[in-house]
């Protein structure tokens, strides 16, 4: 492992004393799962910005022993899909809030809080918990997602066994300044079953969350994020996914502000004929301190006839950075494979920037594979052309900017929430003008 | 209506002076036509009293009704009465055709302090509109521009002209690139918007639209200036003679 190569003392330190300075629980069924993602995170050692995933991202908010304050910011707007049929689950600063929460109970779903299913033993949740974590270590450490296995304190488990009559929805309240939550979700979509996740709000001061999704064969599962407004708040965030056979899986995420966001996706496509997307927009002011906001995005087609794409999209502004890292990996038995990768941004002054580094590495001989990135302004025609229209300039730069991050929007398959992810968008956009 | 006097106009970023003093006025009611060999300045004389960026105005000006329309935004150029087709609409992915034409007319009402048009009203309006220059459902769903071939992206600029109804339609050679029918089809789109209180510049190389849209007016431009104004039979002699001996008769 190149990272135990490359470690040296001080990492071997600091990785020490931050894990001396964690609370462990010791877990039920999920401890030998624990034990080992500890023993993982000392074997790779926290991240440095030397490392070739972190060249780009400042990792030491994320590493210090005590998060940075990050005050909880009022509403000021309804709570995103409030208005939508659901179920909805509510942490707050990392905590399950049975109170807040609706009734556990969905038709086809079956839901553990983590914090109390430990005590029992899951036998579906065993095979996941910290499972998907450790196979997504490979080629490229994530020492993050290896804390959280290792220190989670709370999150749920759900186990999908028909198709869903309603999206589940977790809400994420941020009440502490210097709260620090450590959220580990696991989800078993089984063979032929359908979920859509929603997941909002802003969390805590400091927040790592890992989501393991294992979509079975035929299984379908949608998630949609919003990641909350808090201008303070950091936060470093893992979905493994592991698609099967004729499964789909697909993430849109929306990041409004917020000082630090690192977003990995790391997903492998086992089954034939799978499908996978991941999507992101991000919008960045760098008015209210820092704007970073980082996708990493890791997938991998291991078997015959799969697609994948991932679409992500970045508008930044006062200085604020965008990051994305992004590789598609095929596997020499992953033949027919249709991958397609894209990021841009749009930067809405000469302040702001754009990194990219995307990455094709394939070992397959018949595949179709595509991969593009762009940084750019403003476009001055088609703005003159909707100002020439009548359309005030403000309004028309709205109008251009959610053209440009249309792509990203339409990965969200149901209409409706795609609606209300462009209604928060709108809002968003109108608040920050000029 | 629109009154152009002197006016002198150059490439902001190279100082290359493109207009050179064109004087013309265009009276309520009339069509103009501006015809002119490549390079004479006809499409900027559009963009310039359109708004465009870059483009500095040395000397000379334009109004609208008596307002000076050089100073204005090209939004507020817009609300005050001012259109313009373009010779190469822009294509805006994942902003509907609707979305966009309704929030051009709501803008242009809510500038001029009128009310805004319901879903229903405007919806009625639309349908209309674009039954007669034969744009069907999907052509309206569809993001702006965004796969229209070059018939339907002119047909488009005309439905937005029907839509905002302005006063004054600048038209920058809206034949190029169409074939005898959907030229017609333009034409007749144009035709029915001609109203005692609307007046129309038609900028154009070619007769041919002209057979079409009748013009009251021809102006010739070369280098920069209106060198020559007739009647149509001034753009009859273009297409038989080509702009060369009106030019040297010139010199």
């Amino acid at each position: 492992m190149t990272a135990l190569l490359t470690k040296d003392a001080r990492r071997v330190d600091a990785t020490d004393a931050r894990i001396a300075a964690l609370e462990l629980p010791k877990g039920g069924f999920t401890g030998p799962a624990r034990a080992d993602a500890l023993k993982r995170l000392r074997a790779m050692g926290l991240p440095v910005r030397r490392d070739e995933y972190w060249k780009f991202t400042d990792p030491t908010a994320l590493n210090a022993h005590e998060p940075t304050a990050a005050p909880a910011l009022p509403l000021i707007e309804p709570l995103l899909f409030a208005n939508r049929d659901r179920v909805s689950l509510v942490f707050t600063d990392g905590v399950f809030d049975s109170e807040a929460s609706d009734d556990l109970a969905l038709a086809g779903v079956e839901i553990h809080r983590l914090a109390e299913a430990d005590r029992a033993d899951i036998h579906w949740a065993r095979d996941l918990y910290g499972v998907l974590e450790a196979r997504g270590q490979m080629p490229v450490a994530r020492p993050f997602a290896a804390l959280n296995t290792a220190a989670a304190t709370d999150g749920v488990l759900i186990r999908v066994t028909g198709k869903a009559e309603k999206p589940l929805h977790i809400y994420y309240n941020h009440s502490g300044d210097f709260s620090d939550a450590i959220v580990h979700h696991c989800i078993r979509v089984e063979p032929g079953a359908e979920l859509t996740l929603l997941e909002t709000g802003p969390a805590a001061a400091r927040f790592n969350k890992v989501l393991e999704v294992d979509v079975a064969e035929g299984g379908r599962f949608h998630h949609v994020r919003a990641q909350g407004r808090d201008h303070a708040r950091r936060a470093v965030t893992h979905v493994f996914a592991r698609v099967g056979r004729e499964a789909l899986f697909k993430s849109f995420t929306l990041t409004v502000n917020g000082a630090l966001t690192r977003n990995e996706a790391v997903i492998e496509i086992v089954g034939d004929n799978a499908v996978a997307h991941v999507a992101g927009a991000a919008l960045g002011d760098g008015k209210d301190g820092k704007y970073h906001h980082d996708d990493t995005v890791f997938v991998t087609h291991d078997a015959v006839a799969c697609e994948s794409r991932q679409v992500f999209k970045k508008v930044l502004k006062n200085g604020a950075t965008g990051v994305f890292q992004g590789k598609i990996l095929v596997k020499p038995a992953a033949q027919k494979t249709d991958g397609y990768q894209i990021s841009q941004s749009l930067l809405l002054d000469d302040d702001s920037q754009f990194l990219a580094k995307p990455e094709l590495e394939i070992y397959a001989d018949d595949v179709k594979c595509s991969h593009g990135s762009t940084t750019g302004a403003i476009d001055e025609t088609a703005l003159f052309y909707l100002r020439s229209r009548g359309i005030p300039i403000e309004d028309a730069k709205t109008l251009l900017i959610l053209s440009f991050l249309a792509d990203a929007i339409a990965e969200i398959d149901d209409a409706d929430i795609a609606a209300d992810i462009v209604a928060r968008l709108e809002g968003w956009l109108a608040r920050r003008r000029g | 209506m629109l009154e152009i006097k002197n006016l002198h106009v150059e490439l902001e970023e190279e100082g290359k002076p493109i207009l050179k003093g064109v004087n013309l006025t265009v009276e309520a009611g009339k069509v103009h036509a501006i015809m002119g060999p490549n390079g004479s300045g006809k499409s900027t004389l559009s963009y310039v009293l359109s708004g465009r960026d870059g483009y500095a105005v040395t000397e000379g000006g334009a109004t609208l009704d008596g307002e000076e329309l050089l100073e204005m935004e090209p939004e507020e150029r817009a609300a005050a009465g001012l259109f313009l087709a373009f010779q190469y609409p822009v294509e805006i992915p994942g902003v509907g055709n609707m979305t966009f034409l309704r929030t051009a007319v709501n803008a242009q009402r809510k500038a001029r302090g009128e009310e805004e048009l319901s879903a229903g009203e405007f919806l009625k309006a639309v349908r209309e509109k674009a039954k007669t220059l034969k744009i069907d459902a999907e052509m309206l769903k569809r993001p702006v521009n965004v796969g229209f071939s070059g018939g339907e992206k002119k047909r488009n600029e005309i439905l937005q002209m029907a839509m905002l109804e302005p006063r004054m339609c600048i038209l920058d050679e809206t034949d190029s690139g169409l074939d005898v029918d959907a030229m017609k089809l333009v034409a007749e789109g144009v035709n029915a918007l001609r109203d005692p209180s609307r007046a129309f510049l038609v900028i154009t190389h070619y007769q041919r639209l002209l057979d079409h849209i009748k013009p009251d007016v021809v102006h010739i431009m070369a280098d920069g200036r209106i060198v020559k104004t007739g009647g149509p039979e001034l753009a009859l002699e273009v297409e038989k003679n080509g702009y060369a001996d009106i030019v040297a008769e010139l010199a």
